[in-house]
């Protein structure tokens, strides 16, 4: 089983197309990582398919960088 | 990429336009899930499709819930896989003037003719997203951009949708998707069945054709912007009406 934080960027990776080894937890996905708002939204889709959750619209819009989508995670298991 | 073996949505397919594009589309290969307001009529959608050789079968739907659309969409991709043509067909008319239009004719066709669009577009964009491809076809009116005499409520849902089919293009282009809406003229279905002999003879005068189109010649149309020779084509109304609304 891999660690949350390899599964987050794992789908980050899928999702926008970079590879992982350019992701760090520091990358922000629009400035870093070149997310349209599209993006972002599908980004958001994914992490809830992946930890079976649901993310409402005012904290989707929180999570602007990798270790904020692990920070959310970590805290809502 | 064709669209053989791909999962093709048709709302209100039970009979007129519907029939015929999910038929035009089972003729392409596609897999097609019909849908009907009625058990009865879901199964004469299965029933229709076997007879003609094609793959897929009818679901009970009610595009005014978002509940039916939910179930319906998740029982496809259940079933078949996450539909990536969407067919948006079902509609109603409630015609009156407006000074005596109801309320309640007002609502109901803006929610069966526009509100559903939203509702089934919602539901099948994440599969159309994760695919990197997507076909949505609407269909509209030529009273969208013409008017028509008591139909203020149906004129306005199908310039509504207009609208809808060209921001949904723009926001969903980067991800092959493409959207576009068929704006039929006088059609010879139930819905012009009931038009009275007089009006029927005036309307033929303002039809350069000269004749009521047939269901097969919308869906020609439809199957047409489904297809991947129309894969350049988004945003877009095709007018297909004999004629009586060049511009
Ligand atoms: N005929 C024309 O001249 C013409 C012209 C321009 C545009 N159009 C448009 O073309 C489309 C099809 O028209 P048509 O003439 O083929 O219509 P139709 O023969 O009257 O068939 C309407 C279809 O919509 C379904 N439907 C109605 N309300 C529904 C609801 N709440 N939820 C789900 N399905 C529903 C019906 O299902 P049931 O069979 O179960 O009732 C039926 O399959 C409509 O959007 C119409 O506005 C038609």
């Amino acid at each position: 089983m891999s660690t949350i934080e390899e599964r987050v960027k794992k789908i980050v990776s899928e999702q926008l197309g970079v590879k992982e080894e350019e992701i760090t937890n520091a990358s922000s996905f629009v400035d870093d990582l070149g997310a349209d708002s599209l993006d972002t939204v599908e980004l958001v889709m994914a992490l809830e398919e992946e930890f079976e959750t649901e993310i409402p619209d005012e904290e989707a819009e929180k999570i602007t960088t990798v270790q904020e989508a692990i920070d959310y995670v970590v805290s809502h298991q | 990429m064709s669209i053989e073996g791909k999962v093709a949505l048709v709302t209100g397919a039970s009979r007129g336009i519907g029939r015929a594009t999910a038929y035009a589309l089972g003729k392409m290969g596609a897999i097609v899930v019909g849908t009907a307001t009625s058990e009865s009529g879901a199964q004469s959608i299965s029933e229709g499709l076997a007879e003609q050789g094609y793959k897929g079968k009818g679901y009970v739907l009610n595009v005014t819930s978002q509940e039916s659309v939910d179930s319906v969409v998740k029982a496809i991709t259940e079933e078949f896989s996450a539909p990536l043509i969407v067919i948006n067909n079902a509609g109603i008319t409630q015609d009156n003037l407006l000074m005596r239009m109801k309320e309640d004719e007002w609502d109901s066709v803006i929610d069966t003719n526009l509100k559903s669009v939203y509702r089934i577009a919602k539901a099948t964009m994440r599969g159309m997203t994760k695919a990197r491809w997507g076909r949505i076809v609407n269909i509209s009116s030529v009273v969208a951009t013409m008017g028509n005499m008591g139909q203020s409520n149906y004129a306005a849902a199908k310039a509504g949708m207009e609208g809808f089919t060209r921001a949904m293009a723009r926001e969903v282009a980067s991800r092959n998707i493409t959207v576009n809406a068929v704006a039929p003229g006088f059609i010879a279905t139930d819905m012009t069945h009931a038009l009275p002999e007089e009006q029927h003879k005036a309307l033929l005068t303002q039809i350069p054709l000269a004749r009521l189109g047939q269901p097969e010649e919308i869906a020609n149309a439809v199957a047409f912007l489904a297809s991947e020779g129309a894969s350049y084509i988004t945003g877009e109304t095709l007018q297909v009406n004999g004629g009586m609304n060049m511009r």
